[in-house]
Order: structure tokens, then C-alpha cells, then sequence
């Protein structure tokens, strides 16, 4: 129990997927314009992330380590997540019109999301359990849709700000990033 | 036709690293770019591995763009390049474990670089093999070039000394002493980009969009 709290901890806010790993920077400056597409896109993000996880995990543990073809790892993983992405968006517009509307765009940007890869890599390469995957998959989510979202707020206000033009748009929001990677340093050490 | 062939190539390879540039113009790529330019010889790998998997899979494309569907085109596009990507992290496994040890995820993580499947898409899938090649090669160096000019002022300012492979070129006196490791943090790697983005716009490399 110990054990998971520490995983759920250090993905959400010490070894944050954004800021320390630099996994979904596109979507991190793409989407994070306004709040409410911010808070959608974590929760797309976050499902999928611990679908994908988990199903990884498990074809990880069961096929790919008993019969020593971890190599093929990339092939397998990047093919299940891209095949679960189309079958959660179908789900979710065959059930749920609404989360639908609210998703329905993000979703097949995930696929190339490197977030998503990069958590079901790390899972592997730790030799996590497959409920070990799930909390660090849901920590990594939930970090994930955070920083998202802080960003989001910092950024509605900072179109309002008079900056200088070269410095405008990207590199105002890269230099944001690096104050909040900064601030987010300061949890180190805590697990 | 020979002749014209050739410009066409190097134009080609020219555009890909000035004018569409993936990282500094485009905004592509950018987790490997970020995460691994703590130091020149993990951004040399990084380059080296990028420039192999995006020629190598813009040549198989373009060689098969008119037997692939067009509505599995995007499946098809990545399990090639997840192939020559399982290829070159094997590669690097057996004879450079070092690096492989420091790209570590980075390496497998080159799949799902929008780089690469933006070519095949954008490129490859509707041009000849020739032009591919060139293009792919040119996107490569380009790629290249950012990685190692950010990985440069990082691993200076950062460790005040340059160290290619294990072996060090030259160390600065007073910084080495008391490097900003700063730099070689996550939060460095954002600021060096966030502020080379605003000198290239500053001194008129980039056009506002």
C-alpha cells in the first residue's frame, strides 16, 4: 500500500510527465490556451493513458516477458494504443454524446501522444505490476491534467499582458513552463 | 533530367534544415529535444538515431506509396517506422550501451515523433524515393542542428566544461568551478528554447505567423 501511495505521488508531482519528463509537450502548448479545453483534454488524456496501461502492462507480464521477446515492445505497444484510442472514442460516441462533444477532438491526438507511450515504456522498464502500472498510469494523469490546467489559467491571463512581440506565443509560454518546472523542482526529495 | 533531378535534391535537403526547420520553425519533436540536450553526446545520438529512422522509413514509404490504402496509409506508416526504430534501440543496445543507458525511454519514444510520421504524411506518402531521401535527410540535419546548438549552451553553462563521448574538449575556468546546473535541469531546458525561439523571431530568422 506504502509502495503505491509513493509511485502515485512521484508520478503526480515529483517526476511530473510534463515538466521533469517531457512527455505531451504538444498537446501541453496546443491545447492549454483556454481552461476549459484544458480540463478536457487531461480527462481524455488520463482515460486513455490508464486503459492503455493497464492492457500494456498485462501483454508486458503474460506474452512478452515469459516467452523473451521484449524487443518487440515498441511494435506491440504503439498498435495496442492506437487500436484502443478508436475504440474508446467509438464508445464513447455510441454511449455518452455529451463527454463526446466535449472529447471528441482530442481523442485522435492521442494516438501520437508521446505521453501515453512513454508511460506504458516506463511501466516496463521499472517492472511494474500491472496494479502498480494502473496507479502510476492514473498519477501520471492526474499530474498530467494539473499542469494542464495551471497552465491554462496562466496562460488566458498572459494574452492580456503587453510583452514584446518576438517574445510573443510560444516563447512567452515556454519561458511560463520553465517557472513552473522551476516551482515544481522544489518538490523534489519528497519521496 | 539528370540535372534537374540533382537541384531538386538539394533543395530539398537545404529546405529542411534553414527554412522549415522542425524545431526552431515548425515546433515539432519537441519532447526528445528538451529532455535530451542535457549534454552534446546524448544530442548527437539522438540526432544520429532521428536522421537514420526518418530516411529509412521515408524511402520504404515513398517505395510503397501506391500499393499502401489509403484508408490504413497511417497504420501502415507506423508500424515501418516502429520497425526501424526497434532496430536502431537494439543496435544501440549491443554497441553503444552507454548512450542507449542515458536516452534511455527517448529512444523507443522516437515512434511517436511528430516529425517523422508528419513526413511520411506530408512527404513521402506523394513523392518520389529520391526526393524522399532528401527530404528526410534534410529534416534529419535540421533536426540536428537545433538539438545540438541548444545541447551546446546547455552542457557549457551548465557543466562549464564540453565532453564529447568521454573525451573533454575544454573546460571554461571560472564556470567549471561553479556551473549554473540550472541549465542542465528540466526548467533550463525550457528556458533555453523559450528564449532561442524569441532571438531567432528577435533577429527575423522566423516570420510572425
Amino acid at each position: 500500500m506504502n509502495n503505491l501511495l509513493t509511485i502515485f505521488i512521484a508520478m503526480v508531482i515529483v517526476n511530473n510527465i510534463v515538466l521533469a519528463k517531457f512527455l505531451g509537450l504538444c498537446p501541453f502548448f496546443g491545447v492549454s490556451k483556454k481552461l476549459s479545453n484544458a480540463f478536457s483534454m487531461g480527462i481524455a488524456v488520463t482515460l486513455v493513458m490508464l486503459i492503455a496501461s493497464v492492457s500494456t502492462s498485462v501483454i508486458y507480464n503474460y506474452i512478452l516477458a515469459p516467452y523473451k521477446v521484449e524487443f518487440m515492445k515498441i511494435v506491440i505497444y504503439i498498435l495496442v494504443i492506437a487500436s484502443l484510442v478508436q475504440i474508446v472514442e467509438l464508445t464513447i460516441k455510441r454511449t455518452n454524446i455529451i463527454l463526446y462533444n466535449a472529447l471528441g477532438i482530442y481523442l485522435p491526438l492521442i494516438t501520437t501522444n508521446c505521453a501515453v507511450l512513454g508511460i506504458a515504456l516506463i511501466n516496463s522498464a521499472e517492472n511494474y505490476t500491472i496494479l502498480e502500472s494502473m496507479v502510476g498510469a492514473l498519477g501520471a494523469g492526474i499530474g498530467f491534467t494539473l499542469v494542464l490546467i495551471i497552465m491554462s489559467g496562466i496562460r488566458e491571463k498572459l494574452d492580456l499582458a503587453d510583452c514584446p512581440k518576438s517574445m510573443r506565443g510560444l516563447p512567452v509560454a515556454f519561458l511560463t513552463a520553465a517557472l513552473l518546472a522551476l516551482a515544481f523542482v522544489g518538490f523534489n526529495g519528497m519521496v | 533530367m539528370k540535372e534537374g533531378n540533382k537541384t531538386t535534391f538539394w533543395k530539398e535537403l537545404a529546405k529542411g534544415i534553414v527554412i522549415s526547420n522542425p524545431v526552431f520553425i515548425l515546433a515539432l519533436g519537441l519532447c526528445p529535444t528538451l529532455a535530451i540536450t542535457n549534454s552534446v553526446t546524448n544530442a548527437l545520438g539522438m540526432s544520429a538515431g532521428v536522421i537514420f529512422v526518418l530516411l529509412c522509413s521515408n524511402i520504404i514509404i515513398s517505395g510503397i506509396r501506391k500499393a499502401t490504402p489509403v484508408l490504413v496509409r497511417i497504420p501502415v506508416f507506423i508500424v515501418i517506422i516502429a520497425t526501424f526504430v526497434t532496430i536502431l534501440s537494439l543496435v544501440f543496445e549491443a554497441y553503444i550501451p552507454p548512450l542507449y543507458k542515458s536516452l534511455g525511454i527517448y529512444l523507443p519514444l522516437i515512434v511517436v515523433n511528430c516529425i517523422i510520421l508528419g513526413r511520411a504524411e506530408a512527404f513521402a506518402s506523394k513523392n518520389s524515393v529520391l526526393l524522399s531521401a532528401a527530404d528526410g535527410l534534410g529534416i534529419g540535419l535540421g533536426f540536428a542542428v537545433a538539438l545540438i546548438i541548444i545541447s551546446f549552451i546547455r552542457e557549457i553553462l551548465g557543466t562549464g566544461s564540453l565532453e564529447i563521448f568521454g573525451r573533454q574538449l575544454f573546460k571554461l575556468p571560472g564556470l567549471s568551478l561553479h556551473p549554473l546546473t540550472f541549465f542542465i535541469s528540466p526548467p533550463g531546458a525550457f528556458l533555453v528554447i523559450g528564449i532561442l525561439l524569441a532571438l531567432f523571431r528577435w533577429i527575423g530568422v522566423i516570420k510572425d505567423e
